[in-house]
């Protein structure tokens, strides 16, 4: 048995065997890493952040700042876990941070004695000058500081899986008011999940030997409580359930754990789980958390907060210290050396910074025979990587200095107890107020805001009868609201120390000679942040909490100051001679304690993050090689490589072909809406703006809206199906955004109308066929359609069926060609996409991709909504005023529009041919007229499409240039980021076929 | 994450929802003598407040349905629900949609220009 345990502890049953540095180490089933590290007497944990000091075990729970470890498994790494939270197990692999070479011998720990160099604010003085130089600093400042690294090699393996989950009442907290609180709201019926970030309920009960409940050891009284719940159906028992959120309306967020039983499921389990959970009401019963004091060394491995020090001990039956001095400012430590003394640690003082009081604590210990130095302080606190020497001195009357010379001690445990704070954070990202309770020198909650209360320690008690009988009244209230008729006889029997309510607030130890830089007496230990920095921060002027904050880093660890961030205001305002209420706190955000990133992101990562959409005739398409390209959700063919092709060679030889034979496109993913009912033309004649009054059933008509701002929003074609019935087509990104906005105007401002508007994007496939050979396929289609100019005119569809099929047929080209647009149900697209591309054969017949079906639409000078236009495009602007109709009294844009078009100077939408016309613009590129201009240049537009097109022989490009419908045949300079600067010349907006004789495939 | 109770479908969570802006803002018809000015108020200036405010929300994720919301900007309080064409019940509705300085405008007032696109 190690010297560090005491013998025949109830915890003790399973043994382990586990890693640390690669050291082989025992521990038991249950215990947890800081534990089992204390029983292997490893007091060096870890390297601090930015001084590298030596660093230990400071506490029982999430509170711990210092020993953060990485866990690894495989290649996995998962740093900065805190050695309090990791239950071991059989084979656990953890490393100690922050160090090199080793945790003993750590280079960086030479920081230490350049420490007078690295004042707060450091290297906001130092290496923000000048800025420019900030990026070559950073690399090794990053280099230095920090805590353990995540790997950037190995993917996360772990699983993690979301829930969501509704209760009447969310217990926070498993200890002993929570447990109170779950039973009577369970017994009455209620639905309860309480939950705990530990593996056993019962909190601070297991840490405790001195309480008896209803005659039971706190232990046996935790267990039975802890039963009788899990014995209800309406109680769900969170463990290693971490709540680190509050958010609106009760909304509650866990981080939980999961404990993996070995089966042959266990690598279907999910590792973590987030709860999400709406509750009706909430109880945060969350504790007290306790505050070290503020000693030069107080950071030294073997420092410990004195109730965690006891906790240990009767928790886990490990003893972290066998010669202790015990130092604080409140009753609470006396248990501790009760404790300690009774596992055999002799306990050299309690020094205590009070006057002498005599109450039922101080008798206990002195009858244990265990001195107590009243009115006396620690003053330092040193050794070698370990605590090995405490000086205590007397106070003087007046409390600001000392009076004697110091007392010597030779100790390997000091704890310390400076006083105690209720866990508020929740509390507070609830929006809840906190009050400053001068008694006890805490913050507690004060006005709640959402459906919560707060109970026992969380509630700013500190006397644990007090307490249960405030967790009883306020619960059996809450229940009562739910259920009028309950009557509640809970009622527990206490049998615990009576704890003095005195404690004296004492931010900074007094010392005799001047405070020197080396002696640093820490405030946050994650950050290291010392008193000292909290002096100069304050002196330079940052008086307020969240400026002190930022500067000094205090509190902004991962442990969210849990154990600083009050005695740093403390010292703050005795520092600046200000009151703390006015001083106040700062901002409490999510998470209450570290998670991680996998939790957060679930299952919606890689494939789920957001859905791939694919059209029926996609699978023919990856048959054949195609190239893809995202376009929004949805994944298009992009081009069809032959052989060895490149894109250039491809485009080329598609976009010829088109022009000479015949090409076919997947146009499936354009969007497409159904509108039906009797109103339907007088809604599209206020979404359009031109007049679609005269439609008739059978025609189409192509179509621009506008927002109410008169910008382009969207183009399509929309057909006459019926007088009341229309199809309405979309660009494939905009078709939801269009969808949902018709649906706005219709809802909210037009519900007089009666229009219905179904997507019916999934429901048809549309296969584009476009060329001069087009219509000679179709014919061969065993289809009841002539499609002869005469019986079939451009801009009219018609319907009817190939082989059986029903077939929409719209006449309508995006190319400049004679082209048809073939809609067929879904579930035919491919099966018509073969059977055309099987007769087409013959003539020449061949697919094209979206960077074909660009080039094509460019060389006729056709605009993409979304490419041509950004928001900030009128139809005037795209020479398009034959689009808006005179006659209409109204249509949505159509106010703003006739303001914006009257204005001068423009943007408008010209071709650009360059003066070498083998050089392609890029897109974006900014024109200007003069080059030899100072900067800033007059910008007087970009190019927004610019492909090489091989019908032109040729580069083409769209362009938006000031004014530019009066500047034809002016040339213009594109200087671009390589230096060079392209000439070219500006034309009309369509390269090829100008006058249409094309499009009736002539 | 706020708790939302649709009209249509009851309690659902925010990220069913998408939220549309001020609610109550009347479209005036196009041909109309509002000065640019004027014409402005409608088109972009939108109440701000820190307190109570009138907003459209959609349940984009639900019924589709859009709908208004009775929202306290600070505290996140929703006082109620109602469907669209309907005005406030509550008295901190019905207070916030009169005292909102939309209803002076030129746009709002003048009511000759009111939107109707049924003959």
């Amino acid at each position: 048995m190690s010297k560090n345990r005491v013998e025949n502890h109830s915890s003790y049953n399973k043994s382990i065997f586990f890693y640390f540095d690669n050291k082989k180490l025992h521990g038991y089933q249950g215990e947890t890493l800081a534990s089992a590290l204390i029983a292997n007497r490893v007091k060096l944990v870890g390297r601090s952040f930015k001084y590298h000091r030596p660093r230990g075990i400071m506490a029982l729970g999430t509170e711990e700042p210092n020993a953060l470890v990485t866990i690894k498994k495989g290649n996995e790494v998962e740093p900065n876990i805190q050695a309090t939270q990791i239950e071991i197990y059989e084979g656990l692999n953890t490393y100690s941070q922050n160090r090199w070479p080793s945790l003993r011998y750590d280079f960086g720990s030479i920081l230490s004695l350049f420490s007078k160099l690295l004042p707060a604010g450091f290297y906001y003085k130092t290496f923000m000058w000048p800025s420019s130089m900030w990026k070559t600093y950073e690399h090794f400042i990053r280099k230095m500081s920090g805590l353990g690294r995540a790997s950037n090699k190995v993917n996360d393996t772990n699983k993690y899986e979301h829930i969501n989950f509704y209760v009447d009442v969310l217990v926070v907290g498993g200890g002993i008011t929570g447990l109170i609180s779950a039973t009577i709201a369970a017994k009455s019926g209620l639905k309860v999940l309480i939950a705990d970030e530990n593996p056993l309920l019962g909190g601070s009960l297991l840490c405790e030997d001195d309480i008896k409940i209803n005659s039971l050891s706190s232990k046996e009284w935790a267990s039975q409580i802890v039963n009788d719940l899990h014995k209800m159906e309406n109680v769900t028992i969170l463990t290693r359930g971490t709540v680190f959120g509050y958010h609106d309306h009760n909304y509650i967020t866990i981080a939980e754990k999961c404990l993996i039983k070995e089966t042959k499921y266990s690598n279907l389990h999910p590792d973590q789980r987030l709860w999400m959970i709406r509750a009706k009401k909430v109880i945060l019963a969350q504790g007290l958390i306790e505050r070290p004091l503020t000693i030069q060394g107080n950071d030294l491995p073997g420092v410990m907060l004195s109730a965690s020090a006891r906790g240990y001990v009767n928790k886990f039956g490990v003893i972290p210290g066998h010669n202790v001095v015990i130092f604080t400012n409140n009753d609470d430590a006396y248990r501790t050396a009760v404790t300690l003394f009774k596992a055999g640690a002799n306990i050299k003082f309690i020094v205590d910074l009070r006057n002498e009081i005599s109450g039922e604590m101080q008798k206990k210990v002195k009858k244990l025979g265990i001195k107590i130095l009243f009115n006396h302080v620690l003053t330092s606190i040193s050794g070698k990587k370990e605590v090995q020497n405490v000086n205590i001195s007397k106070l003087s009357l007046d409390r600001k200095s000392l009076v004697e010379k110091n007392i010597p001690v030779k100790v390997d445990l000091v704890c310390l107890s400076g006083g105690w704070n209720p866990t508020v954070n929740l509390f507070s990202q609830s929006g809840g107020k906190l009050k400053w309770d001068n008694t006890f020198s805490f913050f507690k909650p004060d006005i709640h805001v959402q459906d919560e209360i707060t109970v026992g320690g969380s509630n700013g008690n500190f006397d644990l009868e007090n307490s249960i009988s405030e967790t009883i009244l306020l619960t059996n209230k809450i229940v009562k609201k739910f259920k009028k008729k309950f009557s509640s006889n809970f009622n527990v029997k206490i049998d615990s120390p009576k704890l003095s309510n005195k404690i004296e607030k004492f931010w900074q130890i007094p010392l005799n000679k001047k405070f020197k830089d080396k002696d640093k007496a820490f405030i946050d230990f994650q950050n290291d942040v010392t008193s000292n920095d909290i002096f100069l921060a304050s002196s330079e002027g940052y008086q307020s909490i969240e400026h002190l904050k930022r500067y000094s880093t205090l509190g902004m660890g991962t442990d969210q100051g849990k154990t600083s961030n009050v005695t740093g205001i403390g010292l703050l305002s005795e520092n600046i001679q200000k009151e703390i209420p006015d001083i106040g706190t700062t901002t409490f955000r999510m998470p209450h304690t570290p998670i991680t990133f996998g939790v957060i992101g679930g299952r919606d990562i890689k494939d789920l993050f957001d859905p791939i959409r694919l059209t029926k005739i996609d699978p023919w398409q990856r048959k054949n090689k195609a190239r893809f390209e995202h376009v929004g959700q949805w994944m298009r063919a992009w081009y069809f490589p032959k052989n060895n092709e490149t894109m250039q060679e491809t485009v080329n030889r598609e976009v010829l072909n088109t022009r000479l034979n015949a090409g076919i496109l997947d146009a499936s993913t354009l969007g497409k809406i159904d509108i039906k009912g009797k109103d339907s033309r007088a809604f599209l004649n206020m979404i359009y703006t031109n007049d679609f009054s005269k439609l008739k059933r059978g025609s189409c008509k192509y179509g621009i809206m506008l927002k109410e701002d008169g910008m382009v929003m969207d183009d399509g074609v929309t057909s006459c199906l019926e007088e009341d019935h229309f199809h309405m087509t979309t660009t494939t990104g905009g078709a939801a955004n269009v969808m949902s906005w018709m649906e706005e105007w219709l809802q909210t401002e037009w519900p007089n109308l009666e229009v219905f508007l179904t997507s019916v994007t999934e429901q048809w496939s549309v296969i584009s066929i476009s060329g001069p050979k087009s219509r000679q396929i179709l014919n061969e289609l065993k289809c009841n359609i002539n499609f002869s100019n005469k019986s079939f005119p451009f801009m009219t569809f018609k319907e009817g069926k190939i082989e059986q099929i029903p077939v929409r047929i719209f006449r309508i080209s995006f190319t400049g060609e004679l082209s048809f647009e073939i809609n067929v149900p879904s579930r035919f697209g491919l099966f018509i996409w073969e059977k055309i591309l099987k007769i087409g054969s013959k003539y020449e017949l061949m697919p094209y991709g979206t960077e074909t079906m660009h080039v094509l639409r460019a060389e006729k000078g056709f605009i993409i909504a979304g490419q041509e236009t950004d928001g900030s495009v009128n139809p005037i602007d795209l020479g398009m005023n034959w689009i808006v109709s005179k006659k209409k009294n109204d249509f949505i844009g159509k106010k703003s529009l006739s303001i914006s078009s009257s204005l001068k100077n423009r943007k408008q939408l010209v071709g650009i041919l360059t003066d070498n016309p083998s050089k392609v613009l890029p897109e974006g590129a900014h024109a200007v007229k003069n080059i030899n201009q100072r900067a800033p240049f007059e910008m007087l537009g970009h190019v927004t499409s610019s492909y090489y097109s091989p019908n032109c022989k040729r580069s083409i490009a769209l362009a938006l240039i000031k004014n530019g419908h009066s500047m034809y045949g002016e040339t213009l300079n594109f200087p671009l980021l390589n230096k060079e600067i392209i000439t070219a010349k500006i034309v009309k907006p369509c390269f090829f076929d100008p006058n249409g004789d094309k499009l009736n495939g002539i | 994450m706020l708790n939302i109770d649709c009209p249509y479908c009851g309690l659902r969570n925010e990220t069913e929802f998408s939220c549309g802006g001020e609610a109550h803002i009347t479209r005036p018809v196009s041909n109309n003598l509002l000065s640019k000015k004027e014409w402005s108020e409608y088109l972009f200036s939108r109440h701000n407040p820190k307190g109570v405010f009138l907003e459209r929300w959609v349940h984009t994720s639900g019924c589709r349905k859009w709908f208004n919301i009775v929202r306290n900007t600070m505290t996140n309080e929703i006082y109620e629900t109602y469907k669209i064409g309907t005005k406030p019940k509550s008295l901190t509705g019905k207070e916030a949609y009169k005292n909102n300085w939309r209803r002076h405008t030129k746009a709002e007032t003048n009511k000759v220009e009111k939107n109707n696109v049924k003959k």
